[in-house]
């Protein structure tokens, strides 16, 4: 019996948590939209529903019905998989990211975290690693040289941005002396990691943004110049999962800087899932009004900045961190 | 092999960031551009065409339709060159409220320019701002002509109607508010250093280049072209109006935004001073032949008969030939009338500057990089109603 409880618990928990998410996602287009408009003198959308409430819904029912194309030398098999690769590896860094405390339940004490794994560190990045796949994959298999071309440069950006984002939280992982996410946030109880670690949290924001492929980072896209990029030729509900990919990441990009620095669920009066909430969506404003103000670089001028400023400042940010470490 | 590192790119018509329908056949090398063709001559409607079938009155409406973003310019082009062929002077107020109106599409198509051309590097939010103050501007013009983006309001011997208390006040209004926005738009733009980088040392174009394929405007005037036919071949009355012509050093796409930027300012200095020293009188030449009288039509036999004729045959020009520029919002715009003695021009030649513009962009891209062609475009401002005509 008590088997069948822990099953049960932990089914729900996983369905809170997905449907959860997957509402985020959906509200996250909803509030980029709403704050855009805001930002530029428009209301957003409107129609659907008490200001616009209802659009996200209304997008998807459009979508599920809508003609789904497969171009005619697209390669089929990676085409209608490189989407489904992108939406799932951005729906599975939620798996370990801490929202709370520890909640009692039917006698049990249940942490509210999917996966309290010891290496959660090694395998987000593992994640968006692969997600990155998704896009290459993708603009590959299109036969289109707009997406080609997005497609190299998604893999460009990857490479440039991966590295350096690995050193700005290894400098974060040795003043915590964890690798899972949980124990990070528990290290941060008392100060939070921003103030330990600043220049690491400005790091992981840029490296942040070149990561989920928004401006001013936003070359697989570009919509100006490769009309699209990537997804060209994607439609119905394949260009559905990439878009849904990409607000997941927003929501999952300001979630683990939330949790690696602004001190995860930690707060004062709320309950830990609200605090961490408010965090994550005050980091997700901020990358939507970064959008809204500025332009995008160029392929070279990205690259160049991943490799000849971040690089170096990542790399000095850890040699520092690991001298003060180890002295005092 | 070479043969196989390069590859091409179609890039256009239907491409989000050239402008309307413009195609540029591309060579790359990975994303270097070895070599740009534009290929122009979706968008011909034979405008040139059309009006040789015209009255020289109608025509006014079809050149609305050259460069859409700045129509009342174009109009003051055309009907500029149809008073130098008929030898007519226009009165003083009417020539001040040209200026006034061409002024104000001057700002108008700048504003298209700055919102697009920001909107294809990627920043989004200008374009909402440049809107926003566009539709003052397209309130004043519908407050003097009834029409919003295709006014004709021009005349041959003068604008169509006067203008109302309420134009003035809108004009005062917006001249009062419209400097602080452009430093809006300068803090969203001069002062971005992402803006920057993209567009410093970047599709140069060097003072003799401009010259030998005869840019003008603000593309000619960044290269350092000091050409302004404001300034060189005062028509309208700008003799009376004090400004200065911006120029620029380098030649960048940087200096062409500045220089922008900077004609902003200069028109709205312009509209004060004409909108502030707005002679009083008629509007309207005071010719029999070009203004019949339009208020006894319905009681006098005379009148309606001048009428008639005036629509349906228009007035017969006299034998001979002009060429009349007048700078466009994108540089120097000419008409050349040609007529054989008819009430239609026997031809109608547009000199277009978006047309030599276009034909400046091989040289500006070759060499850089694939998304150097947007900005080069974006800081071309080129029209593509008014590159095929």
């Amino acid at each position: 019996m008590d088997f069948l409880i822990d099953i049960a618990i932990t089914v729900v928990f996983n369905l809170i948590v997905f449907v959860g998410l997957l509402l985020i996602v959906a509200y996250s287009t909803w509030f980029e939209r709403k704050l855009l408009g805001d930002f530029q003198l428009r209301l957003g959308p409107m129609r659907v529903g008490f200001h616009g409430l209802m659009q996200p819904i209304a997008d998807a029912i459009k979508s599920f019905f809508k003609e789904d194309v497969i171009p005619k030398n697209a390669d089929t098999v990676v085409f209608i998989l490189a989407p489904m690769l992108s939406f799932v590896c951005a729906l599975g860094v939620i798996a370990v990211i801490p929202f709370g405390g520890t909640v009692h339940i039917f006698g049990r004490d249940v942490k509210l975290i999917l996966a309290d794994i010891d290496v959660s560190v090694l395998y987000i990045f593992a994640l968006a690693a692969l997600g990155s796949y998704g896009c290459v994959l993708g603009g590959y298999a299109s036969y289109n040289k707009y997406s080609l071309v997005g497609a190299l440069r998604a893999s460009a950006l990857m490479i440039s941005y991966e590295l350096p984002f690995a050193l700005t939280i290894i400098a974060v992982v040795l003043v915590s002396g964890t690798l899972s996410f949980s124990g990070i946030v528990d290290a941060q109880a008392g100060l939070w990691n921003i103030v330990k670690q600043p220049v690491a949290f400005i790091l992981a924001i840029i490296c942040g943004l070149a990561e989920i492929n928004r401006t001013p980072f936003d070359m697989p896209e570009t919509e100006s110049e490769l009309a699209c990029g990537f997804n060209v030729e994607y439609s119905s509900m394949k260009f559905s999962m990439f878009f849904m990919a990409e607000y997941c990441h927003l929501f999952t990009i300001s979630a683990i800087i939330t949790t690696l620095f602004l001190g995860g669920w930690h707060g004062p009066f709320l309950p830990g899932p609200i605090w961490f909430l408010i965090k994550s969506i005050a980091l997700m404003y901020f990358f939507i009004w970064e959008r809204s103000t500025y332009p995008r670089l160029r392929i070279d001028q990205i690259m160049r900045f991943g490799w000849k400023f971040l690089l170096p400042v990542s790399l000095a940010n850890l040699v520092v961190t690991a001298i003060v470490m180890t002295i005092f | 092999m070479a043969a196989e590192r390069t590859w091409k790119l179609h890039m256009g018509p239907h491409h989000p960031s050239t402008h309307g329908v413009l195609r540029i056949e591309l060579e790359l090398e990975g994303e270097k551009v070895l070599k740009a063709t534009p290929i122009i001559g979706q968008l011909h409607r034979g405008i040139e065409k059309i009006a040789e079938d015209f009255t020289f009155h109608q025509a006014i409406p079809l050149t609305d339709r050259l460069d859409y973003t700045a129509a009342s310019l174009n109009n003051l082009g055309y009907v500029l060159a149809v008073e130098k062929l008929l030898g007519i002077e226009v009165p003083k107020r009417a020539q001040y409220l040209r200026v006034i109106i061409s002024e104000l599409s001057r700002i108008m198509g700048h504003h298209l320019w700055i919102g697009s051309a920001a909107l294809d590097l990627g920043a989004m939010t200008v374009v909402f701002y440049t809107f926003a103050d566009r539709e003052i501007i397209m309130e004043c013009i519908e407050e003097a002509s009834g029409g919003r983006l295709t006014p004709t309001y021009m005349r041959i011997g003068g604008v169509s109607k006067d203008v109302n208390e309420k134009f003035i006040e809108k004009v005062k209004y917006f001249v009062d508010m419209f400097p602080e926005k452009i430093d809006g738009y300068e803090t969203l733009l001069t002062d971005n250093i992402i803006w920057r980088q993209r567009n410093e040392d970047l599709a140069v174009i060097s003072y003799d280049e401009a010259i030998n394929l005869g840019l003008t405007g603000a593309v000619g005037r960044a290269s350092g072209v000091n050409y302004d036919v404001r300034k060189a071949f005062p028509y309208s009355s700008y003799e009376d109006f004090d400004f200065e012509v911006p120029v620029g050093s380098k030649g960048d796409a940087f200096d062409r935004y500045m220089c922008r930027m900077e004609e902003f300012r200069q028109s709205v200095r312009i509209i004060k001073q004409a909108i502030e020293n707005l002679p009083d009188g008629p509007v309207m030449a005071d010719i029999p032949y070009l203004n019949p009288p339009q208020e006894k039509v319905r009681t006098d036999i005379d009148a309606l008969i001048r009428r008639f004729k005036f629509v349906l045959e228009g007035f017969h020009a006299p034998k001979g030939e002009v060429y009349q520029s007048v700078e466009g919002s994108k540089g120097e715009l000419g008409f050349y009338l040609y007529s054989d003695g008819g009430s239609k021009p026997y031809r109608c030649k547009i000199k277009s500057p978006c047309y030599i513009h276009v034909s400046a962009l091989p040289a500006m891209v070759e060499g850089y990089m694939l998304s150097d062609i947007i900005t080069a475009i974006g800081g071309l401002d080129i029209v593509l109603g008014e590159i095929d005509r």
